[in-house]
């Protein structure tokens, strides 16, 4: 192991005394490879403590404790970072084979797969390392107070444990400096995806939705596996750096810059198809988005820090990463724009016309990342990274704010169920919290969401050609405030009102908060009708078993505020570094990476901005980069508005609203969109179904051909049994008469040969 | 088959025993050997039959022993008359046994081996 590191250390060495570049970094920021080594050793002491019978919440100490520390370690280096790094913890795979003479003559060429524990520190890393860490650290001390139900069980250092080996698995597939060590991390996100999800694990909704996440996920990892093999057969490399720096790979790549598609071979264009099907899986986009809002099964932590902030935008993530190999295709940028507008657009419609809060913030997830893909396929990868660092920022807040909600109310999500959850005591905190992650997920004008969705819409309306995508994702901008406003106003302001959910058994025991004893006069009702006695201090609760909601305690009240803060502080990183204006930081840190603009020489600028193009689009013949910042806040604000009307404005009850009047104009359209178009049923019908008849056909033929066959030859020995067996009398004589008939017989035919 | 009885020996005088008489003998003593253990009943007597099936061929082996001026046959039924000797006294005690369970020596009360 040692003399491999000497080996790649060699390898490395000329690129290090020439000062490094992008595709040669030198060695260093050997930090990072604290990252995995502190989860992992989360990892390993929650594992204990679970073999230990541990039943307090060290586990959750341990992990905050570790996350905590590995957040240390990449803000550490990203304070001192002065350019890309090349850290190798251990030599994996090194395989090496060919080179033997066959007997026809010839040589058979000498092929190798290297693919080192190496970790590849570039700015995207750290800007992707950044917030999964610190998003992680922060989601694991929330989920100390969530999960304290379970304490008393093993399930709490279960959590931790998945929830440790996910950020381990994150951390390699960001940092990983080869495509094989990014699949290990690809595939270990999805266990732990699988297991978290899957946490409730008696209860048959959580575990289908785990297994559908699992196999969804499958049929893209299938596309990124064979991606990667695709890459190694024709480049003879997983390598990052090895790959981008291929003099082949670069010839392709300027054939692709001169507009000169048709010199490229079609199996090098299809690389990039296939990673993206990869991509698609995993971030959930149109038609393999199904598993994501299924996924809300899983406890709301999970679903904070996996289904919406961190591991959805691996594919994200993986397309800029490879940025350069999806330019070699003429076609797969603009598929993935449309993919992505597609998605933004399918499930903001869905998202419209559903009740369960926590699913309409799945929704919105999806609709977000078709928003990150469309500014990749529209080349603007610093859009779309900029964008996955708000979102991760205030999805995570809105996640932690319902999931709050949800903790307090016994797992009542439902939006006709409860309103005016601010003004009761205790939940101010939560509102407000939540108010800011609307905010900033509507694109309300100079938040962090607003300036990121913007660059988005811009590029997608500077870009020719694109015009109809940026129309799509100007429309889902509407619609997308509605949405998540309709949320808030439905749930935290308005006539306060709420129903328990059905987890009220264990909850106030758990907790002994402080208004027990309180005594519930309210009859109990039907839920409907009673909800406007606003003052009353605990609404006009359900009354069953005298309910109280309790309001969250210090840690997922502090994870809030910090989250709201943090989504405040990013705003200033727009306006700093050479980008200011568009991206700022973020910009800078995607530039200086491999999801940047092509190198020098190959004269194409990745960004819009870098005015590599001759053509520029407009917007209603204005520049889409100047007037972009009005047109999406107003879109932002009459979505807003709409929700105000239809969902607070003189609403005084909990169950309905004035939309409620809009419904029968719409027709059946609002039922299908509650039934998320169909799409379900349509897979059911188009997958499930085939292959059900196909299942029974086939053990039809093997119950009646296969097993017949067998069978049959098991019968003939037993009816030929069955038939001679009365012979067997059991009698003496009868066998000995037999005998000596037998013998005379054969003595008659030896004389009878004789003679 | 008389050019075979005529084969080793001088010419015999008239009315003389030859191997033919005792072959004779030792084939109907099988026959009412086996004659009686198909058509008796009682145990005891169908041991005894088995007994006689066995001088049977005892007889058998030394006519052709002496015939052929040969010892071989004659050491073997002296053998075989040992074994015989221990398997009687078995046989026997196996029958009383038998007895005692049924009350009855017919061989045909022990048919439990049916198929």
């Amino acid at each position: 192991m040692l003399s491999g590191i000497l080996n790649s250390l060699a390898a490395l060495m000329p690129a290090a005394e020439a000062g490094g570049d992008l595709l040669h970094p030198p060695k260093g920021a050997m930090l990072m490879l604290a990252v995995p080594v502190l989860t992992l050793v989360g990892v390993l002491a929650c594992t204990i403590c679970a073999v230990a019978r541990v039943r307090t919440k060290l586990p959750a100490w341990i992990s905050v404790a570790c996350l905590a520390g590995a957040f240390g370690c990449v803000l550490a280096t990203f304070l001192g970072y002065e350019g890309p790094r090349h850290a190798v913890g251990f030599e994996w795979i090194h395989l090496q084979w060919g080179g033997e003479t066959p007997r026809g003559g010839g040589q058979v060429p000498i092929r190798a797969l290297h693919a080192n524990f190496g970790l590849y520190v570039d700015t995207l890393t750290l800007l992707w390392m950044l917030f999964v860490t610190g998003l992680a650290t922060l989601i694991a001390l929330y989920a100390s107070e969530y999960m304290a139900g379970d304490v008393r069980t093993a399930g709490y250092s279960r959590f931790f444990v998945a929830f440790n080996l996910f950020v381990f698995s994150m951390s390699c597939l960001v940092m990983a400096d080869n495509l094989l060590l990014l699949y290990l991390g690809w595939e270990g996100v999805g266990l732990c995806s699988y297991l978290l999800i899957g946490y409730f694990y008696k209860k048959p909704s959580a575990v289908a939705a785990a297994k559908k996440a699992f196999i969804v996920n499958r049929i893209g990892d299938l596309g990124l596996a064979l991606g990667i093999m695709l890459i190694f057969v024709k480049f003879g490399t997983v390598e990052y750096a090895t790959l981008l720096a291929d003099s082949k790979f670069q010839g392709f790549l300027a054939a692709a810059t001169a507009g000169d598609f048709a010199s490229i071979p079609w199996d090098i264009q299809l690389i990039p198809a296939l990673l993206m099907i990869g991509a698609f899986g995993k971030s959930a986009q149109f038609p393999l988005y199904v598993w994501l809002p299924d996924a809300m099964e899983g406890p709301t932590p999970v679903s904070a820090l996996i289904h919406a902030a961190t591991m959805v935008t691996a594919g994200v993530f993986l397309i800029a990463r490879t940025f350069w190999v999806f330019q070699v295709s003429e076609y797969a940028l603009p598929i993935v724009a449309w993919i992505g507008a597609i998605t933004a657009l399918l499930a903001a419609t869905i998202g419209m016309a559903q009740f369960d809060i926590k699913r309409i913030m799945a929704y919105s997830t999806v609709s977000q990342l078709g928003y990150m893909f469309a500014g990749l396929g529209v080349m603007t990868s610093v859009g779309a990274a900029f964008h996955v660092f708000t979102h991760a920022f205030f999805k995570a807040l809105l996640f932690l704010a319902c999931g709050a909600v949800m903790h307090g109310f016994a797992g009542q999500l439902d939006l006709r169920k409860l309103s005016g959850v601010q003004k009761m005591p205790g939940w101010r905190i939560v509102g407000v919290t939540m108010l800011v992650g609307c905010l900033n997920l509507a694109g309300f004008p100079l938040l962090a969401g607003f300036w990121s969705k913007d660059m988005i819409l811009a590029q997608a309306f500077a870009e020719p050609g694109y015009s109809a995508v940026g129309w799509v994702l100007l429309l889902t901008a509407g619609l997308t405030a509605y949405y998540t406003f309709r949320v808030y106003f439905r749930v935290f302001v308005g006539p306060q009102h709420f129903e328990p959910g059905d987890e009220v058994h264990g909850h106030d025991d758990a907790h002994g908060h402080g208004d027990h004893g309180h005594a519930h006069a309210e009859p109990a009702h039907d839920g409907h009708g009673h909800g406007d006695h606003a003052g009353h201090a605990h609404g006009s609760g359900g009354g069953q078993h005298g309910f109280h909601p309790h309001p969250p305690g210090w840690a997922i009240n502090l994870v809030l505020v910090v989250l709201a803060i943090g989504a405040f502080a990013i705003i200033p990183l727009n306006f700093i570094g050479e980008h200011a204006g568009h991206g700022g930081w973020a910009a800078d840190m995607v530039h200086h990476s491999t999801a940047g603009p092509l190198p020098a020489g190959a004269g194409h600028a990745a960004e819009g901005h870098g005015g590599g193009h001759a053509e520029h689009g407009t917007f209603l013949g204005m520049d889409p980069h100047k007037v972009m910042y009005y047109v999406s806040g107003v879109v932002g604000i009459v979505g807003i508005g709409i929700a105000f009307v239809l969902h607070l404005a003189g609403r005084t009850e909990a169950a309905r609203s004035r939309a409620d009047g809009l419904l029968p104009a719409l027709g059946p359209i609002p039922g299908w969109a509650q039934h998320k178009w169909y799409v379900d049923e349509f897979y059911d019908f188009l997958i499930r179904t085939p292959l059900w008849v196909a299942a029974h056909l086939f053990h039809l033929v093997d119950k009646l051909i296969v097993d017949g066959l067998v069978n049959l030859f098991g019968f003939i020995p037993r009816a030929l049994g069955k038939a001679i067996r009365p012979s067997q009398s059991g009698v003496l004589h009868g066998y000995a008469l037999a005998m000596a008939g037998g013998v005379a017989f054969l003595l008659l035919i030896v004389l009878m040969a004789a003679l | 088959m008389m050019h075979l009885l005529a084969q080793a020996n001088p010419p015999a005088p008239m009315h003389a025993v030859t191997l033919g008489h005792y072959l004779f003998v030792s084939a109907a003593m099988f026959a009412i050997g086996l004659i009686g253990f198909v058509s008796r009943r009682n145990l005891i007597i169908m041991f005894l039959c088995t007994e006689l099936m066995f001088q049977a061929a005892g007889i058998a082996l030394i006519a052709f022993s002496r015939f052929h001026l040969n010892h071989t046959g004659e050491t073997f039924v002296i053998f075989v008359l040992t074994v015989a000797a221990a398997e009687a006294a078995m046989a026997l005690a196996l029958v009383v046994l038998l007895f005692r369970r049924r009350e009855s020596l017919s061989g045909e009360e022990w048919a439990s081996m049916k198929g």
